[in-house]
C-alpha cells in the first residue's frame, strides 16, 4: 500500500510539472493572442498557422546550420523573425486597410489568412512529418520527485516566466508599449493626440504574430512538426484567452496554467477522454464568470 | 398572413427553379444529382445560420456543431438502436434544437465576441466528445454505410427527400422572417437598447431565434446522412462553421436567398477546383479576401442592388 501511495505521489509530481511546462508553451501563444486581442479586439484566427509557420522554419533553419546545437539556437531567434516578417507583410499589404470596416470582417479576413498560410506551408514542406533534435545541453531527463523529468521542459520552465517578464516590461515601461494599451482603451483619442494608429496596429498585430512563432518554435524539438498542427493551438489559444479575460496578458498565464494542468491530469486519470477535460474547464469557468476570470482590458 | 407573405411576381423565380430541379435527376447524370442534394443539404445550413447571423445580428460562430448533432443523432439511432427510423428522424432536429437552448442559454448571457467565443469552446467541448468516444461515435473515423428506410436510400430517393425537404424550411423560414418575430429579431440586431427601452426581452427574443436556428440545422444534419449516409467529426469541427459563415457573406448576410446562392457557389467550387488541385483552402482563402474587399454585401446582395426588384434602401439598411 505504502509503494502504491508513493508511486502516486511521484507521477502526480512529474504530470505537475509537465503540464507546467505546457502551461508555459501555451502561455506563450496565447500571450501573444490577448495581445492582438487586446490592441485590434479581433481574434487572430490566423494566429495557429503562424505558429505552424514558426515550428516549420525553426526545423529549416536547424536543418541549414547542420541540425546541431548552433542550429537549434539559431533557429529559436531567427524563426520567429520570419514569422513576425510574413505578418508584416499580410498586415501591411492588406490587413491594414480594413480597420475602418466592421470587426466581422478582420475576423474574417485572419481567417482567410489562415486557410491561405495553412495551405501555403503545404507547398512549401510538403505534408511530411518532420523533427528537430533539441541541443545535446538540453537533451536527456533529470531525475525529479524520483521520476524522469525531460531537460528540455525544465527549460520551457524557465523560458516561459521570462517572456512574461519581457512582455510585461515591454508593455508598461516603454513608451510604444504605453501607446499600445492607450489604443486598446480608446483609439479616436490616441489618433487625437497626433499618434498613427495603424501602425500601432500594425506594431501589435507583428508582436503577437512573433510570440505565435516563438511558441513554435519552443514546441518543435517536443513534437512531430507537421501540418494539423495549427487547428489544434487555434482552439486552445480561443479558449485561454476567453477564460483569463480577452485581452489580459495575466489571464493568459492563468488560462495556460488551468488548461495545462487540467492536460496533464487528465492524461493521468483518464487518458481517452484527456482533451475533454480543458473543454470542461473551460465551461465551469465561465459559468460562473461569464467574462473570464480577470478582468477584460475593454 | 400568407396573402401578405408572399406576392404573384416574386414566387415566380423560386417555383420555376422548383420545377426544374423536380425535372431534372432523370436527365443529368448520378454525379451532378449528388452535388445538387448535397447543395440542397448545405443550403438549408447556411439558411438557418443566416437567421441568426444576417437577421439576429448575433456571433453564431459555431453552427456547424448543431449540424453535427442532428447528424449524429440520426446516425446513431438508425445504427445503435432498435426503435423504428422515423424516431431518428425526428429525433435528429430535436437534439440539435436541444444542443441550440442550453449552448444558447449560455451564449445569450454575452454579447459579441464573447457570444462568440463562448459558442465555440462549447461547440468544440461536443466535438471533442465525438472526436474521442471511439466506442460510440466511431472516432476521427465517424461512421459509415448508415441504414436508409428503401425509398430515399438511393439516389434519386436522397435528392427528392433533401429538395423537398428544403422547400418546406425555406417556406417556413420566409414566413418566421415575415412575422412579428422575425421583424423584432432584426430590430433586436439593428438596436438592441432602444429594443431593450421599449419593453423587448433581448436575450429571450435571441434565445428562441437560436433554437429556431439549430433545429433547421439539425434538419440539415439529418438530410446530410441521407445523402452521404456517414457522419465524422469534420462536421462538429469549428472549421467547418466557419466556412458555413463565408457562404453567407459569399452570397449576401441581409438577403433571403442569399445564403443558397452562397452554398450552391461553395459546393459547385469545391466539388469542381477540387478535381484539379489540392489546394482548395487556397483558393477558399483567396476568395474569402476578394470578397472582403470588393463585394462584403455579398452576390446576391450585389444583384439587389445593382438590378434590384426591391427597394434599394432595405439592402443599405441592413448593411450598416
Amino acid at each position: 500500500m505504502e509503494m502504491g501511495h508513493t508511486f502516486t505521489f511521484a507521477a502526480l509530481g512529474s504530470q505537475f510539472l509537465v503540464g507546467l511546462s505546457r502551461a508555459m508553451i501555451l502561455f506563450i501563444i496565447s500571450a501573444g493572442m490577448s495581445f492582438v486581442l487586446g490592441v485590434l479586439r479581433v481574434p487572430n484566427v490566423a494566429h495557429g498557422s503562424l505558429y505552424m509557420i514558426g515550428a516549420f522554419s525553426a526545423f529549416s533553419i536547424s536543418t541549414l546550420f547542420g541540425g546541431g546545437s548552433i542550429g537549434f539556437w539559431l533557429a529559436l531567434i531567427l524563426a520567429p523573425l520570419v514569422v513576425a516578417l510574413v505578418s508584416l507583410i499580410a498586415e501591411r499589404s492588406l490587413f491594414c486597410h480594413l480597420y475602418e470596416r466592421e470587426h466581422l470582417m478582420l475576423l474574417l479576413f485572419t481567417f482567410a489568412l489562415m486557410l491561405i498560410l495553412g495551405d501555403l506551408v503545404k507547398l512549401f514542406w510538403g505534408a511530411d512529418y518532420r523533427s528537430i533534435m533539441a541541443p545535446a545541453s538540453l537533451r536527456g531527463s533529470v531525475s525529479i520527485f524520483g521520476s524522469a523529468f525531460p531537460r528540455y521542459n525544465l527549460f520551457l520552465l524557465f523560458i516561459g516566466p521570462l517572456v512574461g517578464i519581457g512582455l510585461w516590461l515591454f508593455s508598461n515601461k516603454t513608451k510604444i508599449g504605453k501607446i499600445a494599451r492607450a489604443a486598446a482603451v480608446d483609439r479616436e483619442m490616441v489618433g487625437a493626440i497626433g499618434i498613427n494608429v495603424s501602425w500601432v496596429f500594425a506594431f501589435a498585430f507583428v508582436l503577437g504574430c512573433f510570440l505565435a512563432g516563438l511558441g513554435g518554435a519552443l514546441v518543435s524539438p517536443t513534437v512531430s512538426v507537421s501540418i494539423g498542427m495549427d487547428h489544434d493551438i487555434i482552439m486552445e489559444a480561443f479558449l485561454i484567452v476567453t477564460i483569463g479575460g480577452l485581452g489580459n496578458m495575466w489571464g493568459a498565464l492563468v488560462g495556460s496554467l488551468i488548461f495545462g494542468l487540467s492536460q496533464a491530469f487528465g492524461v493521468l486519470f483518464w487518458p481517452q477522454f484527456a482533451i475533454v477535460f480543458p473543454y470542461i474547464a473551460v465551461v465551469i469557468i465561465l459559468t460562473w464568470r461569464p467574462r473570464g476570470m480577470l478582468k477584460s482590458v475593454w | 398572413m400568407f396573402k401578405d407573405a408572399f406576392s404573384l411576381k416574386s414566387l415566380i423565380l423560386p417555383v420555376a427553379i422548383f420545377v426544374v430541379l423536380l425535372i431534372l435527376p432523370p436527365i443529368i447524370p448520378r454525379f451532378y444529382t449528388y452535388i445538387l442534394a448535397v447543395i440542397f443539404v448545405t443550403a438549408l445550413l447556411a439558411m438557418s445560420l443566416n437567421m441568426v447571423v444576417g437577421h439576429g445580428g448575433l456571433f453564431q460562430f459555431h453552427h456547424g456543431a448543431f449540424y453535427g448533432v442532428g447528424a449524429y443523432t440520426v446516425a446513431l439511432i438508425l445504427t445503435k438502436t432498435s426503435l423504428p427510423m422515423w424516431v431518428g428522424f425526428v429525433a435528429g432536429p430535436i437534439m440539435a434544437a436541444l444542443a441550440g437552448l442550453l449552448i444558447g442559454a449560455f451564449c445569450v448571457r454575452l454579447t459579441r465576441l464573447y457570444f462568440g467565443m463562448l459558442q465555440i469552446s462549447l461547440g468544440s467541448l461536443i466535438w471533442a466528445i465525438a472526436f474521442r468516444w471511439y466506442s460510440l461515435t466511431g472516432g476521427d473515423d465517424g461512421m459509415h454505410g448508415i441504414p436508409m428506410p428503401p425509398i430515399i436510400s438511393s439516389s434519386n430517393g436522397a435528392y427528392y427527400f433533401s429538395l423537398i425537404i428544403l422547400a418546406i424550411c425555406m417556406i417556413v423560414i420566409y414566413l418566421i422572417f415575415k412575422s412579428p418575430f422575425g421583424a423584432t429579431l432584426q430590430a433586436i440586431r439593428d438596436n438592441p437598447d432602444r429594443c431593450e427601452a421599449i419593453g423587448i426581452n433581448v436575450r429571450r427574443h435571441q434565445l428562441i431565434a437560436i433554437v429556431i436556428a439549430t433545429f433547421f440545422a439539425g434538419i440539415a444534419g439529418v438530410l446530410f446522412v441521407v445523402v452521404e449516409g456517414s457522419v465524422f467529426p469534420d462536421l462538429l469541427f469549428w472549421v467547418f462553421s466557419l466556412e458555413i459563415f463565408i457562404m453567407c457573406l459569399l452570397g449576401g448576410w441581409f438577403t433571403f436567398a442569399g445564403p443558397i446562392l452562397g452554398a450552391a457557389i461553395m459546393v459547385s467550387l469545391r466539388t469542381f477546383v477540387g478535381i484539379y488541385t489540392e489546394y482548395w483552402t487556397l483558393i477558399l482563402g483567396i476568395i474569402l479576401i476578394l470578397l472582403i474587399f470588393f463585394l462584403p454585401e455579398g452576390v446576391w446582395g450585389y444583384v439587389l442592388e445593382k438590378f434590384g426588384s426591391r427597394p434599394k434602401e432595405a439592402i443599405e439598411k441592413g448593411s450598416k
